[in-house]
């Protein structure tokens, strides 16, 4: 599967917001029909780096390629006419939307000719409807419920069925488990791999070792703006994994000065560190 | 999928009764609110011609007012914004068409264009701030509101030497399309079967524009642009929508729309004024809310403005046909503000926890 070219590449790319320096020289591939995993602790530029391949940031130096050729995203829009889509956190933005017409905000169908073109709520529905069921979230059977009404999985993949829909070639996914629970994260790994599946290149940011064991085939590491590590699948296992994600630390040694901090402190363990 | 023969939410009620449907038809709640306050005030009113037509055309006629301008406005809020330049721009609609026709002998349909070609500069004007300098509009259109109130006077002034204009009768179509009063009965004069009684024409404005208006939020694809910027403005422009473009024309026609509410009360009453109309700045928003419009933008139904309007323009009416004291007249309607406003965020909370809660 990796045999055939990336459809989407970094070359050399730096970025710097003035004078801190938040990317450094990111060489990156995707190709067509493999995930790829994007790791690193917080703050080390997982967000900045999709802000790049998504057009909300451009990069200070270095290049992006697609299908080989040299393309610049000077906004979202030029990254999504390309399509490059970007699900967020917490998929649907407009939960106060019905499905359909969030499905097809800013090109709804319409019918009826001049001034009267009508939206056509009947079509928007049948549409939206479909694309997310062929997913396999066969609970959504109605176009006209609220997608703030959604579970938190159910709006990922209804976020991924639209950008599907609209031709994405590119799916670049911001920690789309991170609110959700065992059950409804499952559900968003099988979308992912549905969406690989079907040809589209994925770029997965995740936290959770796991996760991105589940889906990934290509695994980079990102420690404080560098890519640290850059592996297929099964070349390592979790726990190198996750030492690689905690900034070269090793799990064991983080164990430890937890079990420290907790003997000193009551037995409490230390407040997350955000 | 039951309602299969409703291309509009909110069209009907079909599909059963249901909390999702409720939730998804939250001007249902505007509905039974108006009937609610129609036969409070019918009931206690009753004995002073209330429910009469020409009881009816009182509180018609005050509510027709307000609710010209609650409906742009409306649409403002639904796009998460805010615009209480309204209040100077109903004078200023007046005066200039005041001045247009009597000092300048303006054709009194140039002057009306003439006005509404200011009004609407003003509201680009606003929006052109606001899309550009991303200042809360309601700091911008307050800012405004005082700016477009001191020419108002300042204006008045130097051209006609007062602040108070007279506006002559301008001929038969102009006062019957904008400001006259209307009658349709049936039947002898003595015993007339009547329809309406002294509606004035700001009503039938009213109700055109409410038409036009619902065309635009709940069957076009622009409703959809509106209630998507207000959701969220950064994917609504990432999806393709214009929304600086969108903004702008909205803040256009808040501000056309309260101008030709000061043309329809220039000419009904021939007499045009400077005085800021304050009490329409928060009127406005409260017929809005009071409609199930989210103060956060990103939902809101032109049905539920107008039963909004229509239930507060009872409530601030109503009361002179009962025998209540008087001077409950503003308790009443903060009261009926506050309910609206709770029962509008609980909507909000359950129509965004539907699923997970029941999961
Ligand atoms: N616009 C900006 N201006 C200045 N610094 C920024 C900007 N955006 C991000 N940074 C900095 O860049 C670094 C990387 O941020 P980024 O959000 O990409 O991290 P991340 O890997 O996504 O973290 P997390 O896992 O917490 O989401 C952080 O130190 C952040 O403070
Ligand atoms: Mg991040």
């Amino acid at each position: 599967m990796s045999a055939n070219a990336p459809i989407l590449a970094l070359r050399n790319v730096n970025k710097s917001f003035g004078p801190i320096d938040v990317l450094h020289d990111i060489n990156l591939e995707v190709r067509a029909g493999e995930v790829l995993c994007l790791l690193g602790d917080n703050g080390a530029g997982k967000s900045t780096l999709i802000r790049i391949l998504s057009g909300v940031h451009q990069p200070t130096t270095g290049a992006i390629e697609m299908d080989g050729g040299q393309v610049s995203f000077p906004n979202p829009r030029a990254a999504a006419d390309k399509g490059i889509a970007t699900v967020h956190q917490f998929g649907g933005t407009f939960p106060l939307m019905s499905i359909g017409r969030s499905f097809f905000v800013g090109v709804e169908p319409t019918k009826g000719w001049g001034p009267f073109k009508v939206y056509d709520r009947k079509k928007a529905n049948a549409i939206a409807v479909k694309a997310v069921q062929d997913f396999g979230i066969t609970r959504i059977d109605d176009g006209d419920r609220l997608v703030g009404g959604l579970s938190g999985g159910e709006r990922q993949s209804l976020a991924i069925a639209r950008a599907v829909h609209f031709g994405a070639r590119v799916l670049i996914l911001d920690e789309p488990t991170a609110a959700l629970g065992v059950k409804q994260a499952a559900h968003v790994l099988r979308i992912v791999n549905e969406a690989k599946r079907r040809g589209l290149a994925v770029i997965f940011i995740t936290h959770q070792v796991m996760h991105a064991m589940a889906v990934g085939d290509h695994f980079a590491v990102l420690i404080r703006g560098a890519v640290a590590a850059d592996f297929k699948k099964g070349e390592k296992s979790r726990e190198q994994i996750t030492d690689l994600m905690a900034g070269g630390e090793t799990m064991a040694d983080l164990e430890k000065s937890i079990d420290g901090y907790m003997s000193t402190h009551g037995g409490h363990p230390p407040p997350p560190a955000h | 999928m039951t309602d299969s023969k409703t291309t509009v939410p909110g069209a009907s009620a079909g599909g059963g009764f249901s909390l999702q449907n409720i939730f998804r038809r939250p001007e249902a709640g505007a509905a039974a609110g108006f009937l609610i306050i129609l036969i409070f005030f019918g009931y206690f009113g009753v004995q002073n011609n209330f429910l009469t037509a020409l009881g009816t055309s009182t509180w018609l006629n005050f509510a027709s007012k307000v609710g010209i301008i609650a409906i742009p406005v409306g649409f403002l809020m639904i796009a998460g914004e805010m615009d209480i330049s309204v209040g100077a721009l109903i004078p200023a609609g007046g005066i200039v068409l005041a001045m247009a026709s009597e000092l300048y002998g303006l054709n009194i349909w140039l002057s009306l264009l003439l006005s509404l070609g200011i009004a609407g500069a003003i509201g680009y004007v606003n929006g052109m701030l606001v899309t550009r300098t991303r200042v809360p509009s309601l700091i911008v259109t307050l800012a405004t509101l005082f700016v477009v109130a001191g020419l108002n006077i300042f204006v008045s002034k130097k051209l006609a030497g007062t602040t108070q204009h007279s506006v002559q009768d301008a001929g038969p179509v102009s006062e019957f399309l904008l400001g006259d009063y209307h009658t349709l009965q049936f039947g002898a004069d003595d015993a007339p079967f009547i329809i309406f009684q002294s509606l004035q024409s700001s009503f039938f404005i009213w109700i055109v524009f409410a038409i036009i208006c619902f065309f635009v939020l709940h069957l076009s694809p622009w409703g959809n642009w509106i209630a998507a910027m207000g959701g969220d403005q950064q994917s609504a422009r990432n999806a393709g929508i214009p929304t600086n473009r969108l903004k702008i024309a909205l803040f256009m026609l808040s501000a056309m729309a309260s101008a030709l509410v000061g043309m329809t009360e220039a000419v009904l009453a021939n007499t045009a004024s400077t005085t800021t109309q304050f009490g329409m700045i928060f009127n406005s928003i409260i017929c809005v809310v009071v409609g199930g419009v989210l103060l956060t933008g990103g939902f809101g139904t032109v049905t539920g403005i107008v039963f909004g309007t229509l239930t507060f323009g009872i409530v601030f009416q109503g009361i002179n046909f009962t025998t209540f004291d008087k001077d409950l007249n503003l308790l009443f309607i903060g009261a009926l503000l506050l309910i609206a406003v709770l029962m509008n965020e609980t909507f909000r909370k359950m129509a965004t926890n539907w699923s997970s809660s029941k999961k």
